[in-house]
């Protein structure tokens, strides 16, 4: 299903437009394993992504690390394969467009990505290296004018004194110089589109501004688009006008950044924000943070990704047997629950989590007796994930804990944007 | 509890002499949390590594480190080991490089006890969980690789590791740096307990002013292995005196920002640093003498100093 904004339908001035993109990486499993292994693992990073950039703006793609929104800015460049959904630049599907016909595409498609030192050849002059797209491209090919035009960029993107630097190798430059030369070779093409991977979060915070600023101007000159990926939310604040907020592969929430910032609506980005450290030491407050961490990308929780985490949890957000689990291990560090849980419950191993249902082999005198235990722990859990709680019941010499099915979970329009969160 | 007089620490390059740390002087007091702030190449990891004594073969340290008045360079070696680890411990930015891939989490915690301390396997074993569970660290979990934790529980692990022979001083450089900014958050909130439950004295080497502004007390400003300014939090983030100090708080994005701003040129490079005042060449307002002299680290306000000849404008 394709959700867009309401009033931004598909139209001409969308540059690129992003729908129900899914992209998995097949994880590497030993051969053996692989014999007793029905289902092949796959990495989760893009589960159903949808957003369109409309020319001239910048969409901000914002998330923790290993959310998905770097392979998003690689599945646009086609640099990774689409496992399912379209991918549009301007109105043409180039989804699974040939190499060969993506290739000139990406003169008008350019990205920048976060360590402008890998992302230079160490072998090839910083003139050499700005000018290469040129040649790829087969726009110049006499020495003379890729040198004139590259000298020209090189002055646009304050790389001066730009004869001096011109043979300079990557390593003689700083960081912030060497982004420069990223954003140079970037721009040389004259692209509509510039994918942005982080391009700040490895400069010194003393010359972020700047090159920020750079991207800000240039952007004026040329008419370019960005979608602009970060984890800092400070800088996307600043520079977006449009944001989407991912989580585990999923965008919670997109919509007018101005908009966000005010009056954030899901739970996770609230979290987010909030956890930003606020450079002012009068304002020091303690904080309501989510607990754990971000949960692997293969195996994603059910329902909302975020509901083991979600501080405004419901008992409809996706409870499931590995929560039960999950708790039942937080009890354990609780000396006096934990001794009392071992000994009638028994070790965790023994506990086999399978979607909405965890169990145990049970003896039969003992049925009664962990039955009535397991109803005390729900007791005492939080109460979401004890409302979610369907039925424990007996099958083939197993205990089994069944969890009700999540709710069902799509974007909605929440005051000018779009949230994914059963809150609303 | 920890004071540095005066220490300089040069290491030796195929080119000369890096000039990482020039002549530091700053003090750590008892439960108090000092934050070391810099940018790339300002010496802020160099510190932390003196203390340590873990700076490479042929580096040249002058000057004096004191903890509870024992000069740390003056030790012979055993005793260094003895008093690092039982009274100073360190975490580093990237537990993953510091946890043996090949030993279990309850290996690494016995090991570290049994190093310095002469106790039975079960008591060793009573600690470790003990401090596990203080971090959050399921206990069930103690016989699990470095590998099958997140990145989070890593770095708590790191932390519980340090804090096992309850140090009285923890070095902490860029603990939250490689972590996302809701695990960084919780790392944070754990130092602070941390500090309020032991008393333990706390360096804070960063390079994000946020963090430091929500955690430390104090705060010395570093800039190319120079002391800039030193003094409360308070003070520093709302009257800096060095300009900077005041260019670099300017230049944080946050999410208040409404205009970027930067400091021009880049930190230069220690093989041949500027003469005279080291921030000359980037300052705005520096005058032809700021080439020449060298300014000493003068206080100017009550607990604040700051090292720039014309300190006494910007108060």
């Amino acid at each position: 299903m394709t959700v867009r904004m309401p009033g931004d339908e598909f139209s001409d001035n969308s540059l690129l437009d992003v729908g129900n993109l899914r992209v998995y990486y097949p994880v590497k499993v030993p051969l053996i394993q692989r014999f007793f292994q029905s289902e092949k693992p796959f990495v989760h990073a893009v589960d159903g992504v949808s957003f369109n950039l409309k020319a001239g703006e910048i969409f901000g793609l914002i998330g923790e690390s290993g959310c998905g929104k770097t392979t998003i800015g690689r599945a646009v460049l086609r640099l990774v394969e689409a496992t399912s959904g379209t991918i549009r630049f301007e109105g043409v599907d180039i989804t699974h467009l040939p190499e060969s016909k993506v290739r000139p595409l990406r003169q008008r498609m350019q990205i920048i990505f976060q360590d402008p030192h890998a992302s230079l050849n160490p072998a090839m002059s910083i003139g050499q290296g700005i000018g290469h797209p040129l040649k790829i491209h087969g726009l110049a090919w006499l020495e003379a004018d890729v040198r004139k035009e590259v000298l020209a960029v090189m002055r646009e993107v304050g790389l001066t004194p730009e004869e001096q630097l011109y043979d300079k190798l990557p390593k003689d430059l700083s960081g912030g110089q060497k982004q420069r030369a990223a954003i140079a070779r970037a721009i040389i093409l004259r692209p509509q589109l510039i994918v942005a991977d982080e391009p700040v979060a490895m400069l010194d915070m003393s010359i972020r501004a700047k090159v920020l600023e750079l991207m800000l101007d240039l952007k004026e000159k040329y008419h370019l688009t960005y979608l602009f990926i970060t984890h800092d939310l400070a800088t996307a604040k600043f520079l977006c006008d449009r944001i989407a907020i991912m989580y585990l592969g999923r965008i919670v929430e997109t919509g007018p950044a101005k908009d966000i910032y005010e009056s954030p609506k899901h739970p996770y980005t609230r979290a987010l924000l909030q956890a930003i450290p606020i450079p002012d030491p009068m304002r020091r407050a303690p904080k309501v943070l989510p607990k754990g961490e971000v949960p692997d990308a293969i195996h994603p929780p059910m329902g909302c990704r975020f509901h083991p985490r979600c501080p405004a949890v419901l008992p409809t957000c996706g409870w499931e047997a590995r929560d039960f689990l999950d708790y039942l291990e937080e009890r354990r560090s609780d000396p006096e629950k934990g001794r009392e849980d071992e000994l009638i419950l028994g070790s965790l191993e023994v506990w086999k989590a399978n979607g909405l249902e965890a169990g145990r082999p049970c003896e039969p005198e003992n049925i009664a007796i962990i039955t009535e235990y397991v109803r005390s722990v729900f007791r005492e859990a939080p109460a979401p994930m004890a409302q979610a709680l369907d039925d424990i019941k007996v099958k083939e010499g197993r205990i089994i804990v069944v969890f009700r099915s999540p709710a069902a979970l799509a974007p909605k329009e929440v005051e000018g944007r779009l949230v994914e969160c059963l809150l609303y | 509890m920890l004071r540095t007089e005066d220490l300089s620490v040069h290491y030796a390059t195929s080119r000369g002499y890096i000039h990482a740390l020039d002549n530091i002087s700053l003090d750590v007091a008892s439960g108090e949390t000092v934050g070391i702030v810099g940018e790339t190449g300002c010496g802020k990891s160099t510190l932390g590594k003196a203390i340590l004594s873990i700076l490479p073969p042929r580096t040249r340290v002058t000057g004096h480190l004191l903890f509870r008045g024992t000069d740390l360079n003056a030790l012979d070696r055993e005793a260094l080991r003895r008093l690092q680890g039982e009274e100073i411990a360190l975490i580093f930015q990237d537990p993953v490089t510091r946890l043996n891939p090949l030993m279990t989490i309850q290996e690494h915690f016995l090991e570290t006890i049994r190093a310095h301390q002469k106790v039975s396997k079960r008591e060793a074993l009573e600690r470790t969980t003990a401090a596990l569970t203080s971090m959050r660290v399921p206990e069930s979990r103690i016989r699990n690789y470095p590998h099958e934790f997140s990145g989070g529980m890593r770095q708590r692990i790191m932390i519980a590791l340090a804090l096992v022979l309850t140090p009285s001083l923890l070095v902490a450089d860029e603990p939250t740096t490689s972590l996302d900014v809701i695990v960084e958050a919780q790392i944070l909130e754990i130092l602070q307990d941390l500090k309020r439950n032991y008393r333990m004295s706390l360096l804070l080497i960063t390079h994000n002013l946020g963090i430091v502004a929500e955690v430390c007390d104090r705060v010395a400003v570093l800039y190319a292995g120079k002391v800039v300014e030193l003094g409360s939090v308070t003070d520093i983030f709302a009257r800096p005196v060095h300009p900077y100090t005041r260019l670099l708080l300017q230049s944080i994005i946050h999410l208040d920002t409404k205009e970027l701003r930067s400091i021009d040129g880049q930190p230069p490079d220690l093989l041949f640093p500027p003469s005279g005042c080291r921030f000359h060449p980037r300052c705005p307002y520096a005058k032809p003498v700021c080439q020449e002299k060298v300014p000493p680290l003068e206080e100017f306000r009550p607990g604040q100093s700051a090292a720039c000849l014309f300190g006494k404008d910007f108060v």
